[in-house]
């Protein structure tokens, strides 16, 4: 068993957000989150990532192969975020955005490798020095996965990655994400608005309800 | 960051920009009543504001105040509204503008002295199709009535305010309102005065107050263009704390505490002033009359003629500092020298001024993005501390933190400078980059965080360099505030540091227009060089990166 959330519940000045909720995600699979907007499927993403707004409480517990998330910070979570604008850094290239994501250690010649071998699995070889904001939608996101992946996350969180793709680079996008996350062998959760998503996930699917 | 720093921050930003302010006041108040124990003077008493109310010409002076503060306040506004109203496409006004705000007041009245004196450029340009011998006898600058303080601040207000009304008024549905009121039948004008300016003002008023606050008590700029006798009432307050007479101290400071009562005052006057204009404009707005206003073209041209003004003045220093011989009544120099440029005087006062300006500016960066770090979240609570020092006279402070300071034995000189300076600037700075730092997209933070990158790694490696260009525009803005320094360069400085500033001022009221040409020029082009690098940095550094030259905060 790896992600872990047992009776999570996210209240907003005292509201609760949505009913408490309690899933397990194992290794390797995707699980689906519906519900309406507003809900707080992006909340409930910010809960276990630790980028949760101030305003919000969280109570419940967050556990990752066995570590109780709920007092390290973000940056110590080794969550990877997937957002539905692929958060590229403006100011960095396109192999320095992928550089910053790769986990420290190695050496310069293995980090530059790991980088290109990184790159040419995204169908982005030799775009190192790209200027991030001229490439297309579908490269952008290719390049936010690998950067992703890059720093070995143990899990993987996806807030509605493909809503912004057209219907044939969404299709695309989804087996291209599956596949690694299969080949990394990590959990992950993809909060979605989008039934055949859920159905191409193929892993356990919760709605978020209001209580 | 933690809840420690948080409060340290804090508690730094408080100590380094509101004691002093809180510190000056407190001693001026206690001086003023007759507290002053390094005079040996202990006792309560009302005698220094009986000595302040005979010197001669005090009510004068007073009055001088209030009336070129407010006329000057006002017709700025009116002018500003005028100039937003006629543009359009205010997104390319600002950069267009903002220079302007750079170049200090005392360079904009130092040029407009040369530019409207007697025997200046203009009345030269006239001399001749008129064949005056000699330049006419009037009082085109320093004039009792104060005319010419007044238009000189107008020449540096206006352009603040358009550009600050034009970054208000973007976020107005502007288009969509003047439609909507055209389509019900009532004039541009009209839908300006009843529909944009009632959703204009609130946004704006705290720049209008500054504006206000600031024309009632500048020194440099009355020293130069103001009338002399009686002067307007921050200068005379002035020469009271700089007069050998000890005996003058303890009225100079209840001078500078009524200089603090006459800026609440005229802040009250400009509230009554809101509310009747108000009331009579929605009384008018509900009678319903439909009536076709057209402002006449002069009226529409003025703006353009103020700004054309500041312009030639500035030109007109330049022009001074590379003449030799310029007879009256040629139109040009007959001789032209670049001998007082090679003479070494202004260098040190550039260095001085440079030095100053540099290490306030950087200081004032740190613990701006301290503040923000700290509380970048809530940023807006932020405004009225940054608000304090803009709104406050410096004379009402600035003597007292100095007596403090030498009480505690902290001797004047340029650390006391530059920690004056700070208190304006970083304001300015903080101004300039709260918005932008709200702007940086949540997603990247979130990101990098979940990437592995720490509260540091998150700062240098993101946060920083998207915020380059405001940065550096802050910083630019930063240093030209620094530059325009007169009282805290004087007062903290103790009157030892000659910067561009105090050597400009002082040389105003000497004759030599050639040498005060040249430290005109250059107080005016420091600023215009630091905006031009803040322009260029960002824009060299990012060349490689369209979303960055673009402006992602």
């Amino acid at each position: 068993m790896s992600l872990v959330v047992a009776d999570l519940r996210l209240t907003l000045r005292g509201t609760p957000l949505f009913a408490p909720v309690s899933f397990a995600v194992p290794s390797g699979a995707v699980m689906s989150v519906m519900g309406r907007s507003g809900i707080g499927k992006s909340s409930l993403l910010a809960a276990i990532a630790g980028h949760l707004d101030p305003q919000i409480t969280c109570h419940g517990t967050i556990h990752l192969q066995g570590t109780d998330l709920a007092c390290l910070p973000p940056e110590r979570r080794q969550l990877g975020m997937i957002f539905q604008e692929p958060s590229l850094f403006p100011h960095l290239s396109l192999g320095d955005n992928l550089a910053f994501g790769l986990a420290a250690g190695g050496g310069r010649e293995k980090r530059r490798a790991a980088i290109d071998a990184a790159l040419e699995s995204a169908g982005l070889a030799g775009m190192y020095g790209a200027d991030p904001d001229t490439l297309s939608g579908g490269q952008k996101s290719r390049a936010s996965l690998m950067r992703c992946l890059l720093s070995q996350p143990r899990a993987l969180l996806m807030d509605e990655p493909f809503a912004a793709l057209d219907m044939e680079l969404r299709a695309e996008m989804r087996s291209f994400v599956f596949a690694h996350i299969r080949a990394h062998n990590i959990p992950a959760i993809l909060v979605t608005h989008d039934p055949t998503d859920a159905e191409a996930a193929n892993g356990p699917c919760i709605t978020l309800h209001h209580i | 960051m933690g809840r420690a720093a948080r409060i340290m921050v804090w508690g730094c930003a408080g100590a380094i920009l509101l004691g002093p302010i809180l510190l000056g006041l407190w001693v001026s108040l206690r001086a003023s009543l007759g507290v002053f124990p390094a005079l040996g003077s202990v006792d309560l008493t009302l005698a220094p504001y009986r000595a302040l109310m005979e010197t001669p010409g005090i009510w004068a002076a007073m009055w001088l105040s209030l009336r070129t503060g407010l006329v000057a306040s006002l017709i700025s506004f009116g002018l500003a509204v005028t100039f937003v109203a006629q543009a359009r496409g205010s997104r390319l006004l600002a950069p267009l503008l903002a220079p302007f705000l750079a170049i200090p007041h005392a360079a904009i009245a130092l040029g407009l002295a040369f530019l409207i004196a007697p025997s200046g450029w203009i009345m030269r340009v006239i001399a001749l199709p008129f064949d005056l011998q000699t330049p006419p006898d009037w009082p085109l600058v320093n004039d009792p009535a104060g005319l010419a303080l007044i238009l000189g601040l107008i020449i540096k207000e206006t352009p603040f305010l358009i550009i600050v009304m034009a970054a208000a008024l973007s976020q107005l549905p502007l288009t969509r309102h003047l439609r909507i009121g055209a389509s019900l039948g009532y004039s541009r004008p009209q839908i300006w005065a009843y529909v944009i300016l009632p959703q204009l003002y609130p946004l704006i008023r705290p720049p209008v107050m500054v504006v206000l606050a600031y024309g009632l008590s500048v020194v440099d700029m009355a020293l130069i263009l103001g009338p002399n006798t009686p002067p307007s009432f921050a200068v005379m307050v002035m020469r009271l704390f700089s007069a050998p007479d000890l005996a003058l101290l303890m009225p100079a400071f209840a001078g500078a505490v009524v200089q603090v009562v006459l800026i609440l005052f005229a802040l009250l006057a400009l509230i009554v002033l809101e509310r009747l204009l108000a009331h009579f404009g929605r009384a008018a707005l509900r009678r319903g009359i439909r009536r076709t206003i057209t402002v006449p073209q002069p009226v529409m041209a003025l703006p353009r003629l103020v700004m054309g003004m500041g312009l030639f003045s500035i030109l007109c220093l330049g022009l001074w500092s590379i003449t030799w011989r310029w007879p009256w009544p040629a139109p040009l120099p007959t001789t032209w020298s670049m001998r007082l440029w090679q003479s070494a005087e202004w260098q040190d006062a550039l260095r001085v001024s440079l030095g100053i300006a540099g290490a306030s500016v950087a200081l004032s960066l740190i613990l701006a993005l301290l503040i923000l770090e700290a509380h970048g979240r809530t940023a807006r609570a932020l405004t009225p501390l940054i608000y304090l020092p803009l709104l406050v006279p410096q004379i009402g402070f600035l003597f007292g933190v100095n007596s403090a300071l030498l009480n505690i034995g902290v001797a004047s000189g340029v650390g006391g400078v530059i920690w004056g300076h700070i208190l304006f600037v970083c304001p300015y700075m903080l101004l300039l980059l709260m918005d932008p730092w709200r702007a940086i997209p949540r997603p990247l933070l979130h990101c990098a965080a979940s990437l592995g990158a720490g509260p540091w790694r998150r700062f240098f490696a993101v946060k920083l360099p998207l915020m380059l260009r405001p940065i550096c525009i802050a910083a630019a803005v930063g240093f030209g505030v620094s530059i325009a320094q007169y009282l805290p360069t004087l007062f903290l400085g103790g009157g030892r540091v000659a910067s561009l500033t105090t050597e400009a001022v002082a040389l105003a009221s000497g004759g030599d227009r050639r040498i005060t040409g040249v430290y005109g020029s250059l107080k005016a082009a420091v600023p215009l060089l630091a905006y031009l690098a803040a322009f260029l940095i960002p824009r060299t550094i990012w060349r490689n990166r369209r979303a960055m030259r673009e402006g992602v905060v």
